[in-house]
This record gives C-alpha cells, structure tokens and sequence, in this order.
C-alpha cells in the first residue's frame, strides 16, 4: 500500500536560520502520529507543511503520490489549540460552513432542501462529539473543552484524508483533557481517521499515538545554533505498550504516560 | 481599607454621581448669568434660562420667510440630511474598501498607500476645491463629510480584518472556503459590529465638517443657524441649537450601540 503522505528530503530555512533538515518519512493511512520535541524544533512548522500553510525550501510533500500545492485545501482538516471555531456562527453554524462553502460556491449559504439535509448532517456530527445540546450556542458561551469538540466536528464534516491537531488540549484542564483523549480515540477508530498531533506532553503522545515522531537538532553548533536544522530524532512505532525511552523523556520532559488505555 | 481602584458601584449610585458634575456645571452657569444680569440687565453673553426658553419658543414657532417651515425643524432636518447621507457614502465605501483590502494582501498593497496618503489630508483644506467643483449646493457638503471621515474608517477596518486571527483563515481554507467566500462569510460578519463602532468613532469629527462646510456656504442648517446669529450675539440662541446638536449626537451614538448589541450578541460578550 502506497503511504498517504510522503515527505522527501524536506528542508525548510527562514533566511540564513534553518528549521528543519533532511526530513524524509511516510505516514500510512489510518494511523495516529503524535509529534512531539522541545521548543522552537520545528513540531508546527511540520504540521504547517503538511497542511500546506507553508512551503518548503528543498524537497518534496506528496499526498496520495501527488506533489502537493502549498496551500490549505478541504483534504486536510486542522484543530488549531486557540482560534478554531468561528465566534460569529453558532456551533450548527460553525458546523454547517464547509458543507456550505462545497455546495453554494456564490453564495455560500443555502436554502430549501439543501440546507435542511446540511444541517441533518451537521447535527449528527455534533452528537457525534457530544454537542447534541448545544445546536444554537456560540464559541463565546462555550468553555475550552467544548469549543475544541466544536473544532473536531468542523473538520471533521469535510472527512478530511488528514486531521492535523495542534496542541489541540494544551489549554484544557486535566480532567477535560482525559475526555478528550476518549473522544478523538473513539472517531480515530470508528471514522478510520488518519490523524498527525503535535503536543508538548509526551505522555499524551504515547497515549494516543500509533507512532511517536520526536523532533529535535542533531548537531548543535554553538557559535551559531540557527545553523543547524531539527529533523525526526526519534520514529517509534506503538503498540500503544511501549514506554518512551528514558533518553527522550529527559530530553522533552514532561509527564510519563499512564498506560490506561491500552 | 478598600483601595480607591477597588470601589465599584451599584446602577443608582452611578446614575446618581454622573448626574453630579452636570447639574453642577449648570448652577455655575446660574450662579454667573445672574451676576452679570446684576451688573448689566441687557447681558448678552450668559443669557438667563427664561430668555432661552423664549428663543426656544421662537425658533419652533416661527417660520422661516422663505421656505415656510418652522426654522429650528427646517434646519435640523437640513442638518441630518446632509449628515446621513455623507456617512452612507462613508460608511459604504469604508465596508468595500476595508473588507478588500483587509482580506487581499495584494489589494492592500496596491491600494493601502493611496488611502494612507488621503488620509493625512486635512479635510477642511479640500473645502475651497469641493466648492469650485461641486458648487455651493449640497454636494460639496455631502462630499466633505464623506472624504472626512472615510479614509479613517477604512483603515481602521482595514487593519482589523487584517488582523483577524491567521487561524480563522487557515481554517477557512480547509473547510474548502475560496477567497469570496472567505471575504463574506468569514471577515464580512466580524467586520460589521466593527464597522458600526468605527462609524461611532467618526461621528464627532462628522459633525465638525458638517458645521463648518455649513457656516462656510449655506441658507438652512444647525451650522448655519449658530453662525448667523453670532452675528447678533444671540447667546440664548446658539446655546439651545449646541445642546440641541449634543442631543442628538448622543441619540444617534446609542441608536447605534442599540443596533449593534441586537445585531451582532457574539460580539458583545455572550447574551443572546
């Protein structure tokens, strides 16, 4: 099986600062890739390249075995950890938009029957996060959990080939975040999503993840450490029994993962 | 003890420590008009509260020679003609301008410079050149309210749907948006609880160009009014036509905040 997504020699350099270097990986459909490493490794501008925000400066993305374009498309469906949701739409609303944007490209809205069969399917997609009573509310009423349920359900309507999160429950409480990690499990299996997670908490990285990326430099030069790009550190596979090494728990910190999933 | 920053109180209080200073105010006004009345009961310059209500009376009673309309009406409605349909155009061509320019980064860089360069005009300079060009009609007075205030909005809405969270358009993009649907259903919405306020912001200096184009060239108007009756030192006039414009600057001011808190709950905290 061919992978969903390739990436060949990625090089991404801002001026004379390099950020990433020599990336090459696969990622295979219906798997669930945590991205993890310190600050300023370059974990978002990985995901920005994927989700086509971003170009790189050397080599090559392909999605599906095609070159893809930089720029965002309704393929890749992205949770961004603030700013996701429209506050102007209600969550029906938030919801019902990319079914809009397809159908009415003038005037994006729609009407009759159309927009009737929409909202039936913008409804379902909202109990399937668990906002089934919240149809009419907007983002500013909501707290953090809800908005990011309101966020998964936005993408997820389009049925994205990819569902990119960035720190998608970095801003939520712990016991949120718990739910959190149930919900997108549960779509990740039931909707056999293929999902990319850049998080700052390794445990929540070999929680969820069917594959663990860490991004880090690997040569360091001190008089100039722009010079030198991150690229993957680590690629481990998860049978989601796998504890992180000890080394990358030190280099990243953070909480061990409880295995309670599994 | 409660710091001075921590005292918050209650709505009647409020009400009742903002009434303050204003009576206040009026009773020095009492206290001086009377003093010189003493001195000098022909005063002109503090007229009494009684001579004013006489002009009041005067000015809705009396018509004006040539048109036949009760001046202080005649003049008002005069006023907020021009006034209206200056901030239509304004308000219309700051939406378009600022929607596109916000959301098109080419838009901006084609046309930012030409609207920034406008924008540092003086209004009131122009006044001689829209007289030679739109004559001394309503035109000219029209055009300088608009020119006054529009490029001041659209920058300003300009820079807010530029502004607007990169995120929003990101995910716009991935939900399928094109450029036009990103403009009208994305920035478009956001951009009016902005643009009303922004139009809030503009009223002021609205009223100023509109003053001046009228005591420049006119024959009716609240402007005109004020400026031809200093000619007679008609204190008892000018003072009832000024707090007459506050009035109603303050009525348009909380028509507009009414508008948007029912228009536009989002915007305005949660509340629906």
């Amino acid at each position: 099986m061919s992978p969903l997504l390739e990436m060949r020699n990625i090089w991404v350099e801002y001026g004379d600062k390099i950020v990433l270097e020599r990336v090459s990986l696969e990622i295979a459909e219906r798997s669930f890739v945590a991205v993890v490493g310190p600050s300023g490794a370059g974990k978002s501008t990985f995901l920005r390249l994927i989700l086509g925000q971003e170009a790189p400066s050397r080599g090559q993305v392909l999605l599906d075995g095609q070159p893809m374009r930089a720029e965002c498309g309704p393929d890749r469906g992205v949770v961004f950890q603030r700013y996701s949701v429209f506050p102007h739409l209600t969550a029906l609303g938030n919801v019902m938009f990319g079914i809009e944007c397809a159908q009415a490209p003038f005037a994006a809205r729609l009407f009759g029957a159309q927009r009737r069969a929409a909202r039936e399917t913008a409804v379902e997609m909202l109990a399937a996060v668990g906002l089934e009573h919240s149809l009419d509310v907007y983002p500013a009423q909501m707290s953090g959990g809800m908005q990011q349920r309101l966020a998964i359900a936005q993408a997820l309507v389009k049925h994205p080939r990819i569902l990119l999160l960035d720190e998608p429950f970095g801003a939520l409480d712990p016991g949120i975040r718990l739910d959190m990690h149930a919900l997108i499990t549960r779509l990740w299996q039931e909707r056999g999503l293929t999902i990319v997670m850049v998080t700052h908490d390794i445990g929540e990285a070999f929680k969820l993840g069917t594959r663990v990326l860490a991004f880090d430099k690997r040569r360091h030069d001190p008089h100039a450490p722009h010079r030198f790009g991150a690229t993957t550190t680590y690629d481990l596979p998860l049978d989601r029994k796998t504890l992180p090494p000890q080394a990358l728990v030190d280099a990243i910190g953070g909480n061990l993962p409880q295995r309670d999933l599994a | 003890m409660t710091r001075l920053v921590d005292i918050r109180l209650g709505r009647g209080a409020r009400l009742l420590l903002g009434a303050l200073p204003i009576v206040a105010l009026l009773f020095v006004y009492l206290l001086a008009s009377e003093a010189r009345h003493l001195d000098n009961p022909a005063d002109k310059v503090l007229p009494t509260f009684e001579a004013m209500a006489q002009a009041i009376r005067g000015l809705t009673t009396d018509r004006d020679p040539s048109t036949d309309r009760i001046i202080l009406v005649a003049d008002t409605l005069a006023s907020l003609y021009r006034l209206g349909i200056g901030l239509a155009i304004a308000t219309a061509t700051a939406l378009v301008l600022g929607l596109l320019l916000g959301v098109m980064p080419l838009a901006r860089a084609i046309l930012g410079p030409m609207v920034a360069v406008i924008a540092v005009i003086p209004p009131v300079a122009v006044l001689p050149i829209l007289f030679i060009v739109l004559g001394l009609d309503e035109a000219s007075k029209i055009a300088l309210i608009a020119i006054g205030i529009a490029p001041f909005m659209t920058r300003d809405l300009t820079s807010f749907v530029a502004n607007l969270p990169v995120e929003q358009s990101v995910k716009a993009q991935t939900l399928g948006a094109n450029s036009w649907q990103l403009a009208i259903r994305v920035a478009l919405p956001q951009l009016m609880p902005r643009l009303i306020e922004a139009l809030r912001l503009s009223m002021g200096p609205a009223w100023v160009f509109l003053i001046a184009s009228e005591a420049v060239a006119s024959d009716v108007g609240l402007g005109y009014r004020i400026f031809l009756v200093r000619r007679y030192f008609a204190m008892d006039i000018i003072l009832p036509y000024v707090a007459w414009i506050s009035l109603l600057a303050i009525a348009t001011d909380a028509l507009m905040l009414f508008i948007s808190r029912r228009s536009f709950p989002w915007a305005h905290g949660a509340g629906r």
